[in-house]
C-alpha cells in the first residue's frame, strides 16, 4: 500500500533520514518508533510532502507520489497532529468538514457524515456539532481531530504522536476507541510515537529508527522477542518479555478442551479424572458448561459423596479474549498458579498456568 | 503600545526617514535651501522654545505619571485596575487638538495652557503603561519575594519595577512621541515653538518658511524617538530586556 | 452657558462639519486598509522585510502631523493640490499604515503554528489558509489596528483644517483666531465625541465579526 524506496532527506550537512526502505501493507497500523531526532517524524512528513525528500521515492497504491500535486496528495491523506490543530474559528462540524469542503463535496452529505463519524467516537452529534473547539476537553478535541482526518474517507492516515498530549487515563480510552474504529475502517495508518507501550498496543508493524536509519521493521512480537541489536533491545526495555504478555491472547496460550465434572458426579469419578490427566485440581461446570467451581485432589481423596457438596468457589476467571498480562496479573493478585478461562457467555473453555505461559514466552526465544 | 527595535534597525529607520525628509526638501527645489537657511535665527530661537515646552511638559508628566501609575496598582486601587485603565483609555481617545483647545478655553492663551495640554497628553500613556507593566509582573515573583521576607517597598523597587521597566519605558517612548508630535500645535494656543513657522508659512503660502519649521520639527521627533529607543536598549538590564 | 446655546443654534453646521470629518477619515481608512492589510500579510513571508517595513512605518509616524502636512504642501503644489482635501487624505493614509500593518503582521504571526501545519497537512493552498484559518483568527487584532488608526486619524483630521480640509477642526481654529471659547469648546467636544463613538462602534464591530469560537467571554 505504502512503499518507501531508499527515502533520504538531508538538511544541509545533516542527514535526517538515510535510505529508508519499507513496505506498509494495506490495513496495517505501522508505528514509527525511536528517540527524538531519529528521523521518524521527518519520514512521516515526507509521505504527505510537508517535507520534500532529497532522494528516493514514495509509492501509495503503486503510484509515485512525486508525480502528484502536493495539495491534491494531502487531501487524499488523513493527517492528525499532537497539537490537534482544530481551527478555533470554526464549529466542530465545520472543522470535520474542512477537507470535504476543500474537495467541493455536497455540503449536506458531508455534514451527515460528520455526524456519523462523531457517533463512532462516542460523541453525541446533537451536542457537539455546533460547539467550538474551546468548549471541548482535550480528549474530546483529539477525538474530533481523528474524525476530521477521516472525514473525506482517505485510504491512508498519518498520525504524529496523536495521543501524546493527553493524560494517561484518557489516552488508554482513546487508544482503545481508535483500535475499534480501525478494526472497522481498516485504513493504512502510519503512526509516529516515542512510546514503546503505545506501539506494542496499537501496531501491527513497528519500524524502529535511529539516527535517520531504519534499524528494524517487523511485527511487534518479533521485535520484542528478537531485537536485532542492543540498541533495539535497550529501546524496547528490559521488561520486553512482560510487554509481550500484552500481545498474546489467553485463547492462544490456554490448554483447550479440558476435562471437567458436574455437580452430580461422585468424588471417585473426579479423583479418577484428575489422576488420569495428571492434574491436582478439576473444574466443576454447570449443566450447560459454565464454570461453577473447582475441587482439589488432596481435599477429596478417599472421601465419599458427590462433587456438588465439596466444591469450592473459583478464585478467579479470565476471559479468553483478554491478553496474558491480565491473566498473569490475576494470578498474582489471587495467589494462584492457574486460571480457568471462559468465553463471553461464561462457558468453560480451558485453563492457563504460570508454567505454560513461561514455556510459551521461552519457546520463541529459542527459535 | 510597545514598540521594539534593535539599534541596527533603528539606524535603517533613521536613514530612511532622513532620506524622506531630504526628498521633501529636494522636491521643493534646491534653491529653497538658501531661503530656508535665512530663517536660521528664527529656527534657533523657536527650537529653543519648542524644546522648553517639550522638556517641561515631559518632566511634569513623568513626575506625575510614574508615581500615579504605581499608586493605582497598590492595594486598595489594584482591584479596580481594569476600570481605571478603561477610563484612561477613553482619555487617550480624545484628539490632541481638542485637549489643547480645552486647556486654552480654561487657562486662556499662552504658554501655561500649552504646557498643561501637553502634560495631560503625555501623562496618559505613561500611567497606562506603568499600570500594564506592573500588573504583568508574574504573581509568583511577588509571592517568592514576600516569602523571602521583603517589605512591600523592597518588593516594589527590587522586584516589580525592574521587571516592569521595559513596558514602562515603552510607554514613555510612546508618550514622548505624542508630546513631540503635538508640540508644534502649541503655537496655536500661544505657546510658541517651531509651529509658528509652519502655521505662518501655510497662511502666507510661503513654502520656505513652512519647511523651515517642518523639517526641524520632523528631525526633532525622529531624534527624540531614537534617543529613547537607545535608552530602552541600554538602560534595561539584559535579563528583563526582550531587545537584547 | 453660551456654549450650549451656540451648539443649539448651530446644529446643522456641526452636522455638516461632522460629515466632512467622517468623509475625510473614512476614505483615508478605506484606502489604508486596502494597502495596509495586504502589506501586513506580505511581510509575514520574510522576517527581514517585516523588520524594515515596520521600522520605516514607525519612523514616519513619529513625524508630527502638521510637519508632514508642511512637507507635503510643496510636493503637491506641483500638481496644484498643495492644500485642501488631497494632502489631508494622503497624510491620513500614511499615518494609518503603521497600526494596520503592524497589527495584521503580528496577528498572523501569532496564529498557532500547529494550526498552520494542520491546514497545510490537510491540503490547503496559501490563499485557502488565509481565508479559512489565518484571517478569521487574526481579525480581532486587525480590527484593533483599524481602531487605533481611526482614532489617530480623527485627531489628525482635526489639525487638517489648517491646510483647508474642513471638518470639525474648523470650530477649533475659528475659536482660537476669534478667541471665542464657545466655538473652541464646541469643536473640542464634538471631535472628542466623534473619536469615542468611532472607537466604541469599531469595538462592537469587532465583537460582531469575531467567530464565537474565538471570543474570550461568550
Amino acid at each position: 500500500m505504502i512503499r518507501l524506496d531508499r527515502l533520504t532527506k538531508a538538511f544541509g550537512s545533516v542527514t535526517a533520514v538515510d535510505g529508508v526502505t519499507m513496505d506498509v501493507p494495506s490495513g496495517a497500523v505501522c508505528v514509527l518508533l525511536g528517540p527524538s531526532g531519529c528521523g521518524k517524524t521527518t519520514t512521516m512528513k515526507m509521505i504527505n510532502r510537508l517535507i520534500t525528500p532529497t532522494s528516493g521515492k514514495i509509492f501509495i497504491d503503486g503510484r509515485d507520489t512525486s508525480t502528484l500535486d502536493a495539495v491534491t496528495l494531502r487531501r487524499s491523506i488523513g493527517y492528525v497532529i499532537q497539537q490537534i490543530g482544530l481551527f478555533p474559528n470554526k464549529t466542530i462540524e465545520d472543522n470535520i468538514c474542512v477537507v470535504p469542503d476543500l474537495l467541493g463535496w455536497d455540503r449536506k452529505k458531508s455534514r451527515k457524515r460528520a455526524a456519523e463519524l462523531l457517533e463512532l467516537v462516542n460523541l453525541d452529534p446533537s451536542v457537539f456539532l455546533r460547539r467550538y473547539p474551546k468548549e471541548l476537553s482535550g480528549g474530546q478535541q483529539q477525538r474530533v481531530g481523528v474524525v476530521r482526518a477521516l472525514a473525506a474517507d482517505p485510504p491512508v492516515l498519518l498520525m504524529d504522536e496523536p495521543f501524546g498530549a493527553i493524560d494517561p487515563i484518557n489516552r488508554e480510552v482513546i487508544q482503545d476507541e481508535f483500535m475499534k474504529l480501525q478494526a472497522e475502517l481498516k485504513k493504512t495508518v502510519v503512526f509516529v510515537s516515542h512510546d514503546i507501550d503505545e506501539a506494542v498496543k496499537m501496531a501491527s508493524h513497528i519500524a524502529i529508527f535511529r539516527d535517520g536509519k531504519l534499524i528494524q521493521f517487523d511485527k511487534p512480537d518479533h521485535i520484542l522477542a528478537n531485537p536485532i541489536d542492543n540498541f533495539v533491545a535497550d529501546f524496547v526495555g528490559g521488561d520486553r518479555t512482560l510487554k509481550r504478555l500484552r500481545l498474546v491472547k489467553v485463547a492462544d496460550a490456554m490448554q483447550v478442551a479440558p476435562v471437567s465434572v458436574v455437580a452430580g458426579d461422585s468424588l471417585e469419578t473426579a479423583v479418577a479424572r484428575m489422576e488420569a490427566n495428571n492434574h491436582t485440581t478439576i473444574v466443576m461446570v454447570g449443566p450447560r458448561g459454565r464454570a461453577r467451581g473447582f475441587l482439589h485432589l488432596n481435599d477429596i481423596r478417599g472421601k465419599g459423596g458427590v462433587v456438588g457438596d465439596h466444591v469450592e468457589t473459583l478464585p478467579g476467571l479470565i476471559n479468553v479474549n483478554d491478553d496474558l498480562r491480565n491473566a498473569v496479573s490475576a494470578m498474582f493478585s489471587h495467589g494462584v498458579t492457574w486460571l480457568a478461562c471462559v468465553d463471553d457467555e461464561g462457558f468453560y473453555k480451558g485453563y492457563v498456568t504460570q508454567r505454560g505461559i513461561s514455556q510459551l514466552l521461552g519457546a520463541s526465544y529459542r527459535e | 503600545m510597545t514598540t521594539s527595535s534593535s539599534p541596527a534597525s533603528s539606524y535603517t529607520s533613521i536613514v530612511s526617514s532622513l532620506a524622506l525628509v531630504a526628498l521633501g526638501a529636494w522636491a521643493a527645489s534646491s534653491g529653497l535651501l538658501g531661503t530656508i537657511l535665512s530663517y536660521r535665527e528664527d529656527i534657533l530661537y523657536l527650537a529653543g522654545q519648542h524644546l522648553m515646552l517639550v522638556a517641561y511638559s515631559s518632566a511634569l508628566a513623568l513626575a506625575i505619571g510614574l508615581p500615579l501609575g504605581i499608586a493605582l496598582t497598590r492595594k486598595p486601587l489594584r482591584y479596580h485596575a481594569d476600570a481605571i485603565t478603561q477610563v484612561i483609555n477613553l482619555g487617550t481617545t480624545i484628539p490632541t487638538l481638542a485637549v489643547l483647545a480645552l486647556a486654552m478655553s480654561f487657562l486662556g492663551i499662552g504658554a501655561p495652557s500649552a504646557i498643561f495640554g501637553l502634560t495631560v497628553l503625555t501623562l496618559l500613556p505613561i500611567v497606562l503603561n506603568t499600570i500594564a507593566g506592573l500588573s504583568m509582573v508574574p504573581r509568583y515573583l511577588v509571592e517568592a519575594a514576600t516569602g523571602m521576607g521583603m517589605t512591600d517597598r523592597q518588593i516594589l523597587f527590587r522586584v516589580e519595577l525592574p521587571n516592569a521597566l521595559f513596558v514602562i519605558l515603552a510607554g514613555v517612548r510612546t508618550a514622548i512621541a505624542i508630546n513631540v508630535g503635538t508640540a508644534p500645535l502649541a503655537f496655536l494656543v500661544g505657546g510658541g515653538g517651531l509651529g509658528e513657522l509652519i502655521f505662518t508659512g501655510i497662511d502666507l503660502m510661503d513654502t520656505s518658511m513652512l519647511l523651515a519649521g517642518a523639517i526641524p520639527t520632523a528631525m526633532l521627533a525622529i531624534v527624540a524617538d531614537f534617543a529613547i529607543g537607545q535608552c530602552q536598549y541600554w538602560l534595561i538590564p539584559r535579563g528583563v530586556n526582550p531587545l537584547r | 452657558m453660551g456654549t450650549f446655546q451656540f451648539i443649539g443654534e448651530n446644529l446643522p453646521l456641526i452636522w455638516t462639519r461632522t460629515l466632512e470629518h467622517i468623509w475625510l477619515v473614512g476614505i483615508s481608512i478605506v484606502i489604508a486598509i486596502c494597502t495596509g492589510v495586504p502589506i501586513g500579510i506580505l511581510i509575514t513571508r520574510s522576517r527581514a522585510l517585516a523588520d524594515r517595513v515596520l521600522y520605516v512605518a514607525a519612523a514616519v509616524m513619529t513625524i508630527p502631523s502638521i510637519a508632514l502636512f508642511g512637507l507635503l504642501i510643496p510636493v503637491l503644489s506641483k500638481i496644484g493640490q498643495g492644500i485642501g482635501f488631497l494632502p489631508a487624505v494622503i497624510a491620513l493614509v500614511i499615518y494609518a499604515q503603521l497600526p494596520i500593518i503592524r497589527n495584521t503582521y503580528t496577528a498572523i504571526m501569532n496564529v498557532d503554528p500547529s494550526l498552520r501545519e494542520a491546514a497545510v497537512g490537510m491540503g490547503m493552498t496559501f490563499l485557502q489558509r488565509l481565508r479559512h484559518v489565518e484571517l478569521p483568527i487574526a481579525l480581532p487584532v486587525i480590527i484593533n489596528g483599524v481602531r487605533n488608526a481611526v482614532v489617530l486619524n480623527i485627531a489628525v483630521a482635526a489639525i487638517a483644517t489648517y491646510i483647508g480640509a474642513g471638518g470639525l477642526g474648523t470650530f477649533i481654529s475659528r475659536g482660537i483666531s476669534q478667541t471665542d471659547p464657545r466655538q473652541l469648546l464646541t469643536g473640542a467636544i464634538a471631535v472628542s465625541v466623534l473619536a469615542i463613538v468611532a472607537d466604541f462602534s469599531l469595538l462592537a464591530l469587532r465583537r460582531y465579526l469575531t467567530s464565537p469560537g474565538l471570543r474570550t467571554n461568550p
